[in-house]
């Protein structure tokens, strides 16, 4: 009798493993419901929903990376969550608490460190990516009174490094993580008032932070941090009205499309367009409203640009062939992001007040599938796991 | 639709009386999503302070009023006046301190 059964449940469990799901990663994808504090895991290629996965805390600002093998994703949140998931089992690996107010995070060039970039208290956090054990802290401490300054722009860099910029204390800090415990910290002071977010261009060399305060981009050459941070397109625009901005603009990784760089106008309805050989301004795209992610599809053809509220429901289209918008779209009620599939034949859009995903043909710029979410905020794709500084 | 939402506008200013139902509804989202971007949801803080009822108890209606309607030149918070009717920001504090 018993021994009937162990060969029942043994059968049993080759059948059942026969026939589960198989899931590959590379497929896989995270969709933020900053509202309800849940994630949904989707799959790109259907596309569609695979399952949602709760108690996330607030993720009413929330980002995500993944593991180098694509099957975990780390999720921030904004009240210091830093939560491991497992996207072929749907379920939370392992979740902390780090601090009380935080922004984002990055991953090591080696995948074995998470950075967690908070603003209370503010600083960075270093975490063993696979226990999530605390290994570092280092307070962002600024001035004569040793204030804290709240932390933006972390980003990984070649050479397990990290980069950061301390908003209120207007510093740029590289960090060496190779021994994570130990890390050292190199300090770049008066870069330029009040650094808002950060990107790193895609070949990991430079450094490039956008300024609230002041006109223009602070920018640090990591291939020759030696030489300090230089000030760009400190004098662009200087005499045009300044609009109040109701959404911060975000920087992300791939604005940088061969030789040139596309950042967002702050507090002004256009883009900007910049020549990395000398750093100079080549054009000034007029748009909709102001800019809040501008967005290159990988191949780098086109950039797709959101708008902060009250132009929050139209997406435009640039060109890069002639530096000219090609489409202006009203994909619905506050588009709050955007995420290409990894050839970019496909834009994922998050449509918050809608609460749905819609899917556009970028070759077309027809929808082709709509999926339900609830008050979508963010869509992060595994493939962004293999690339430097995002 | 847009003779409507003219129409709303015009009657607000006038009357300011407290919003109606949808608009209420409008609002809330607001809180939550639009001015949450900088202040959490709920508005623990982010780039912009804490706006839970502690964090506000020893803070005077019309300074909050005034934050909301003229914003903070200088610093990231921005001037709500051209969306938002005065009846709409006195509602928008009430709120704030009921939370
Ligand atoms: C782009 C970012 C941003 C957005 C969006 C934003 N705020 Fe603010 N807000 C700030 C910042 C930064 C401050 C702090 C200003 C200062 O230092 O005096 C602030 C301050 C305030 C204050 C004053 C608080 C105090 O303790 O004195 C109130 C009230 C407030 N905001 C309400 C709102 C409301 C209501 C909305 C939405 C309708 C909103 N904010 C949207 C950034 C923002």
């Amino acid at each position: 009798m018993k021994l009937l059964a162990s060969a029942l449940l043994s059968a049993l469990a080759v059948a059942g493993s026969a026939c589960a799901d198989l899931r590959a990663t590379g497929d896989l994808g995270v969709v933020i419901e900053r509202e309800a504090g849940t994630i949904q895991i989707v799959n790109t290629t259907k596309p569609a929903m695979l399952s949602r996965i709760e108690g996330l805390g607030d993720l009413s600002h929330a980002s995500v990376v993944f593991s180098r093998d694509q099957r975990y994703a780390y999720v921030f949140g904004r009240d210091g969550g830093l939560s491991k998931i497992d996207l072929l089992q749907d379920k939370i690996d392992k979740r902390i608490v780090q601090a009380g107010n935080s922004i984002g995070g990055a991953i090591s060039q080696d995948g074995k460190v998470i950075a967690v970039s908070n603003y209370t208290p503010g600083g960075v956090k270093l975490f063993d990516a696979e226990t999530l054990e605390q290994l570092a802290e280092i307070p962002a401490v600024y001035g004569d009174d040793n204030k804290l300054s709240k932390v933006v722009g972390l980003v990984d860099a070649p050479g397990q490094r990290f980069v950061c910029s301390l908003f209120e204390a207007n510093e740029i800090w590289l960090i060496d993580a190779k021994n994570p415990r130990q890390p050292g910290v190199k300090k770049f002071k008066e870069v330029g008032k009040q650094p808002y977010d950060a990107l790193l261009s895609p070949d990991g060399r430079y450094y490039a932070a956008g300024l609230f305060g002041e006109k223009g981009l602070a920018l640090l050459d990591l291939w020759q941090p030696e030489q300090g941070v230089q000030q760009i397109l400190d004098d662009y625009g200087k005499d045009d009205e300044q609009l109040p901005v109701y959404k911060m603009p975000h920087l992300e990784g791939w604005t940088m499309v061969g030789d040139w760089l596309f950042v967002p106008a702050v507090g002004r309805h256009e883009v900007l367009v910049v020549d990395k050989h000398d750093w100079t301004l080549v054009k000034r795209i007029p748009l909709a409203g102001q800019p809040v992610f501008v967005s290159a599809r990988p191949d780098g053809r086109q950039v797709w640009v959101n708008f902060a509220f009250p132009d929050n429901q139209t997406v435009q289209v640039i060109d890069v062939k002639d530096l000219n918008t090609v489409k202006t779209l009203q994909p619905g009620k506050a588009v709050l992001h955007m995420e290409f599939s990894p050839r970019g034949e496909a834009v994922w859009l998050a449509v918050r007040d809608d609460d749905r995903i819609a899917v556009y043909d970028t070759e077309t710029f027809a929808e082709t599938s709509r999926l339900p979410a609830q008050k979508p905020s963010g869509i992060f794709f595994t493939d962004r796991a293999n690339r430097i500084g995002w | 639709m847009r003779i409507a939402w003219l129409l709303g506008a015009f009657c607000f200013g006038v009357y300011a009386e407290e919003p109606g139902a949808a608009r209420q509804q409008e609002l809330t989202n607001m809180l939550k999503h639009d001015c949450g971007s900088c202040h959490g949801l709920p508005p623990k803080g982010g780039l912009g302070p804490s706006l839970m009822p502690d964090a506000l108890a020893d803070k005077s209606d019309a300074l909050l009023f005034d934050a909301i309607r003229n914003g903070r030149s200088g610093t990231a918070m921005p001037a709500w006046q051209p969306f938002l009717n005065d009846a709409e920001i006195r509602w928008m504090v009430t709120r704030l301190r009921q939370r």
